[in-house]
């Protein structure tokens, strides 16, 4: 457990709904919630939430800290606001689901060989490098994020679909070696670590 | 009509040998036609996506799309930020709603963006190219420009997620959104009006992470296009018309299913429509042909 769960818990502790309104992204809304269900209801990853939109909001009412953080369930969120749109208390549902499990993530007790968790630090240290997205250079990362023999043996089930991007022109192999990119990457990593020291020091984390 | 001029933002999947590149192709020739110019926005950034949360967090995710909207304040002060991705338009329009909303994110923005000498108003409109065609143009007057009406094809308006929640397309609903069949019947093609997985989710960006969770969902979509008789399945964003094209064979394999739906954007029927010619309207760029489609531009 890092130190910055450790100071959390004793910051917050017996209060789960203010350590979320403090340090999750539109976490101040979560007290709006009135358990209808309908976020739940209209997830198109629904059936493989441990614990629906509706359930998580009222577990952190309920204090229980551990079962929300460390539950794999705001990894399913596919960001199709579905929720969001439908919600009648106009929660921003989607976001809340993104803060929690960034939030869990930065605790350090996030499920790790959770796919997206590390399918979007990916996706992330993608496209800081240069600016932009390098398609090639991220689907090889996916592919082996879970070592080589697992990364071989999902390169051939995905070596039609590659071939046909291929074919297409829809990818380049040049891509390999650089590809696109900012020409100001100096300066948008400048923006990125100020923008990180900024958002650390408001929720805390210390030397970043 | 005059010419119409807007600051485009393209994104990453519609530069050269991106996945969709054939979308930027067909875009430009539809443009063409309208007479529209796109000046993309100087030495633009990626907007993070759906999926660049976890990496990212809020600020440094806000602060990516601020830099695109001050590299247009600088470069184009008086034109629409306009762009041809669900994603890009969204992320871009949330920044704009978040800094608006929060004095203090406005600041804090603003003092992360000064480290390269930059300063942001976000106060643009920020518009989905699906907007401009719509609100500038109107069905009528894109009509006025078809050559070659796709007569005899039937077509499922695949709108998806982004491009319709939580912003969507003003005098639209959530559920049932017309606008993609109205660009099907302006162009002269049958639209599937009973199409039940108009506004179903493909998975987004988890059909990277968990594909098979997604390739249920998206083979929902196609077998529904099938059920409502469609040749083919339009759509306005570049996740869901590769997401709906290219895992068709896997999902075959899985599911027993004969799926081969080809899977264009508004952007190819149009410039077919258009007249433009085979490579011009970006055909090139199915992995599922559309003979139909094909056969109008006269290959």
């Amino acid at each position: 457990m890092s130190d910055y769960n450790t100071q959390m818990v004793e910051k917050f502790r017996g209060n789960f709904l203010k350590e979320v309104e403090a340090n999750v992204e539109e976490g101040d809304w979560v007290k709006m919630c009135m358990q209808c269900g309908v976020c739940s209801g209209s997830c198109p990853l629904g059936p493989h939430w441990e614990h629906p939109p509706q359930e998580i909001f009222m577990l952190i009412r309920a204090n229980k800290r551990d079962e929300v953080l460390k539950s794999d369930s705001t990894w399913m969120c596919t960001s199709c606001y579905n929720c969001i749109a439908r919600c009648p208390r106009g929660l921003p549902i989607t976001h809340i689901m993104h803060g929690l499990a960034t939030y869990a993530k930065r605790l350090g007790i996030a499920p790790t060989e959770q796919p997206t968790a590390k399918f979007a630090q990916l996706f992330w240290n993608n496209l800081t490098k240069t600016g932009r997205v390098n398609e090639l250079k991220l689907g090889l990362q996916l592919y082996f994020m879970n070592g080589i023999g697992e990364g071989i043996k999902t390169s051939l089930k995905m070596k039609d679909i590659g071939l046909g991007m291929l074919k297409t022109k829809r990818m380049s192999p040049m891509e390999l070696l650089g590809g696109h990119g900012c020409k100001d990457a100096k300066g948008l990593h400048a923006i990125l670590k100020k923008a990180q020291e900024i958002e650390a020091a408001k929720i805390g984390i210390h030397g970043a | 009509m005059a010419k119409k001029s807007y600051s485009f933002y393209p994104g990453c999947s519609s530069q050269k040998a991106a996945s969709a590149s054939n979308y930027q192709v067909s875009v430009d020739a539809m443009c063409n036609v309208l007479d529209i110019e796109l000046n993309e926005i100087p030495d633009w950034n990626c907007c993070s996506a759906s999926i660049g949360y976890a990496g990212g967090g809020e600020l440094p995710r806000l602060a990516l799309s601020a830099r695109n909207m001050a590299l247009s304040e600088q470069a184009h002060p008086n034109q629409d930020i306009v762009a041809t991705c669900a994603a890009c338009w969204l992320s871009t329009k949330e920044t704009q709603e978040r800094l608006h909303g929060d004095k203090d994110l406005m600041a804090e923005t603003n003092q992360a963006l000064a480290e390269a000498g930059l300063h942001v108003k976000a106060d643009k409109k920020i518009r989905h190219m699906v907007e401009v065609l719509i609100e500038d143009f109107g069905y009528d007057e894109l009509g006025k420009h078809v050559k070659k009406p796709l007569e005899g094809i039937k077509i499922a308006g695949y709108v998806g997620c982004q491009t319709n929640r939580p912003f969507g397309i003003a005098g639209e609903s959530f559920e049932n959104p017309k606008y993609l069949d109205k660009l099907i019947t302006t162009m002269g093609a049958e639209a599937c009006e009973t199409y039940e997985k108009k506004v179903s989710c493909c998975g987004g960006a988890l059909a990277f992470s968990e594909p098979e969770k997604s390739q249920a969902l998206i083979k929902d979509i196609i077998e529904s296009a099938y059920d409502n008789g469609a040749d083919m399945i339009v759509t306005p964003c570049p996740v869901c018309q590769m997401n709906v094209e290219v895992y068709q064979d896997q999902i075959n394999a899985k599911h027993g299913t004969k799926f081969k739906m080809p899977t264009v954007y508004y952007s190819t029927l149009m410039s077919v429509a258009y007249g433009k010619s085979y490579k011009e309207s970006g055909l090139d760029g199915q992995i599922i042909p559309a003979k139909q489609l094909e056969k109008i531009t006269g290959k």
